[in-house]
C-alpha cells in the first residue's frame, strides 16, 4: 500500500522533471537567443566568446550571478522580500503541467485546464507587487503599481480571447482545444482575436513595448531594482519561462499546438512535439522581435489601449462570434 | 485514499491558520497576503470535491482580481491597524455572536435530512468523476432553472458597476485631453507654417 504511494510519487516527481528541466534549459537559449537576434537587428555580433558561437553564454551568466553576494536591504521586509522571486518562479514553472506537447504528452491533463492556465498568469502579478513593496524603496514601488494595474487591464481581453476560442471549441480541456482545429486552426477564421491575444501577452509578461514596470530609463529596473545574485536569477529565469508558457497558449489556442498545418504526408509523419517546439519558438521570435523594433509605450497610452481598444473590441468579437455559431448552427455538441 | 485525507487536512488546517493570521497580523500588506494564502487553500479544497470550475474561478476572480486591487488600497493607504484594533473588546460580544449563528446554522444544515444523506454515505474524500464536465452542468443548470436570478445578479452588478463610475467620475477644469483621431491625422500641411519673414523686423 504505503509502496505503491511511494511509486506514485516517484513517477509523477520523474514527470514533473521531465518538464521542468527542458523548460529551464530553453530558457537558457532563449536568453542567448534573444540576445542575438535583438544583436542581428541592431548590426552587431551579440555574444561571440563563451563556447562556439557563444552558445554558454547564459550558463555563465547565470552561474557569476549566482556566484554573487546576495544583498537583502536592511529596510526591506525580509520575509516578503525572500518569497517575492521564490513565487514567480514557482508559478511560472507551475502553468507547464496542463500544456499538452503532443496527444498524451501532458502531466495532468485536466478538465478546465485553460482556466488553470489563465488562473495562474494572473497570479504572476503577485511576485512583482510583492517584490516592489518589500523592497521599501521608491523605484521598485513605482514599477510594482505600474505592473498591477498593467497585468489587471490585460488580462480582461485575455480572458474575452479565451472566451470566443472556447466558444468553437466547447471544451476547457487543453487536448480537446488543440483537436478542435483539426480542419482549420483558429488563428485563420480569429485572426482579429490571435492579434490581440498576442498584444496582451505580450503586455501580460511584461515584454517591450510594454515593459513599464521595468522601465529602465524612468525607473532604473523597475520592480526587482533592491535584487542581487541568485533571488535576481529567479525574477529572470521566472519572466522568460512565463514567456515561454504564453508562447505555449498561444499555439495551443490559435495555431493548433502539436498538429502539422496540412494532414498530408511528408508532414504528418513528423512528430507531434517537434510541430509544438517549432511553433513557440516561432512566436518567441516574434516577441523578440518586436522587442527589436517598436519604441516603448507611454503608461496612458497603454492603459488606453487595453480599455478602450482590446476590451470593447474582444467583447464584440465575444457577441458576433456566439452570433454567427448559433445562427449557422454550428455550436459545438 | 490516505493521500486524499492528507492533502485534505492539509489545505484546511493551512486555510484555518492563514484566515486567523489575517485578523491578527500586525501589517495590513501581510493580512491581506494571508487573505490570498486562505482563498488558495479554499479553492484547493473546491478540486478535492471534484469541482474544479468553481476552484479556478475562485483563483482567477478572487486571487487574480479582487485581491490584486485590495493589495493596491492597502499598499497604498497608510492604514493605521493598532488604531483600527482599539475598540476590539468593545465589538467583541458581537462578533462572537455572529460566529455563533453561523455555528448553529452548520449545524442545522448537518441534521437535516437532505445533507445526511451526503454525510451518512461515508463518500471518502475524493474527487468525484462523472461523465458531464462539472463546467457543463453548472452551465446547464445556471441557464435554465436559474436563468431570471441569474440575470438579476447581473443588474445588481450594473447597479454597483455605474454607482462605482458616478462615484469617481469628476469633471475637472483645465484638464488637456489627447485626442488620438486628430493626432494621427496631423500631416505636413497642417503641422507646419510657412512665413515670409522680413528682414530686420522679425514675426
Amino acid at each position: 500500500m504505503t509502496y505503491d504511494i511511494l511509486i506514485t510519487g516517484l513517477i509523477i516527481v520523474a514527470q514533473i522533471l521531465a518538464v521542468v528541466v527542458p523548460v529551464l534549459i530553453s530558457v537558457a537559449f532563449l536568453v542567448y537567443a534573444e540576445r542575438k537576434v535583438l544583436a542581428l537587428i541592431q548590426l552587431r555580433r551579440g555574444p561571440n566568446i563563451v563556447g562556439p558561437f557563444g552558445i554558454l553564454q547564459s550558463f555563465a551568466d547565470a552561474l557569476k550571478l549566482i556566484t554573487k553576494e546576495n544583498i537583502i536591504p536592511s529596510g526591506s521586509n525580509k520575509i516578503v522580500f525572500i518569497l517575492a522571486p521564490i513565487i514567480t518562479m514557482v508559478l511560472s514553472l507551475a502553468g507547464w503541467a496542463v500544456i499538452p506537447f503532443a496527444p498524451g504528452w501532458v502531466v495532468s491533463d485536466i478538465n478546465v485546464g485553460i482556466m488553470y492556465l489563465f488562473a495562474v498568469s494572473s497570479l504572476g502579478v503577485y511576485g512583482i507587487i510583492m517584490a516592489g513593496w518589500a523592497s521599501n524603496s521608491q523605484y521598485p514601488f513605482l514599477g510594482a503599481l505600474r505592473s498591477a494595474a498593467q497585468m489587471v487591464s490585460y488580462e480582461v481581453s485575455i480572458g474575452f480571447v479565451i472566451i470566443t476560442v472556447l466558444l468553437c471549441v466547447g471544451s476547457l480541456n487543453l487536448s480537446k482545444i488543440v483537436l478542435a482545429q483539426q480542419t482549420v486552426w483558429f488563428a485563420i477564421p480569429l485572426l482579429p482575436m490571435f492579434i490581440i491575444f498576442f498584444i496582451s501577452a505580450l503586455a501580460e509578461t511584461n515584454r517591450l513595448p510594454f515593459d513599464l514596470p521595468e522601465d529602465e530609463s524612468t525607473l532604473v529596473a523597475g520592480f526587482f531594482t533592491e535584487y542581487s545574485s541568485a533571488s535576481f536569477v529567479l525574477f529572470f529565469l521566472g519572466e522568460y519561462a512565463s514567456m515561454i508558457l504564453m508562447s505555449s497558449m498561444t499555439v495551443i489556442l490559435f495555431l493548433g499546438g502539436w498538429l502539422p498545418p496540412f494532414d498530408v504526408y511528408p508532414l504528418n509523419v513528423v512528430p507531434g512535439v517537434i510541430w509544438f517546439t517549432v511553433k513557440v519558438i516561432f512566436i518567441l521570435f516574434l516577441f523578440i522581435w518586436v522587442r527589436g523594433t517598436f519604441p516603448r509605450y507611454r503608461y496612458d497610452q497603454l492603459m488606453r489601449l487595453g480599455w478602450k481598444v482590446f476590451l470593447p473590441f474582444s467583447l464584440f468579437w465575444v457577441v458576433a462570434t456566439s452570433g454567427f455559431l448559433v445562427y449557422f448552427d454550428m455550436l459545438p455538441n | 485514499m490516505v493521500l486524499y485525507s492528507l492533502t485534505f487536512y492539509l489545505f484546511s488546517s493551512v486555510a484555518v491558520l492563514s484566515a486567523l493570521m489575517v485578523i491578527s497580523a500586525k501589517n495590513p500588506v501581510h493580512s491581506v497576503l494571508f487573505l490570498i494564502l486562505s482563498f488558495v487553500n479554499a479553492s484547493g479544497l473546491f478540486v478535492l470535491l471534484g469541482a474544479e470550475f468553481l476552484a479556478m474561478i475562485l483563483v482567477v476572480v478572487y486571487v487574480g482580481a479582487v485581491a490584486v486591487l485590495f493589495l493596491f488600497v492597502v499598499m497604498m493607504l497608510d492604514i493605521n491597524f493598532v488604531k483600527l484594533r482599539e475598540g476590539f473588546l468593545q465589538y467583541l460580544p458581537f462578533g462572537a455572536l455572529l460566529g455563533i449563528v453561523l455555528v448553529i446554522e452548520l449545524g442545522i444544515l448537518f441534521l437535516t435530512d437532505r445533507s445526511s444523506n451526503i454525510y451518512n454515505n461515508q463518500t471518502p474524500l475524493q474527487p468525484i468523476v462523472n461523465e458531464v464536465e462539472n463546467t457543463k452542468m453548472i452551465g446547464q443548470i445556471l441557464y435554465t432553472e436559474y436563468f431570471y436570478l441569474f440575470q438579476i445578479c447581473g443588474i445588481i452588478l450594473l447597479v454597483a458597476m455605474i454607482g462605482s463610475i458616478t462615484l469617481t467620475l469628476r469633471d475637472k477644469g483645465g484638464v488637456k485631453r489627447q485626442n488620438i483621431a486628430s493626432q494621427n491625422t496631423v500631416n505636413a500641411s497642417t503641422a507646419i507654417e510657412k512665413k515670409k519673414v522680413k528682414i530686420g523686423e522679425g514675426i
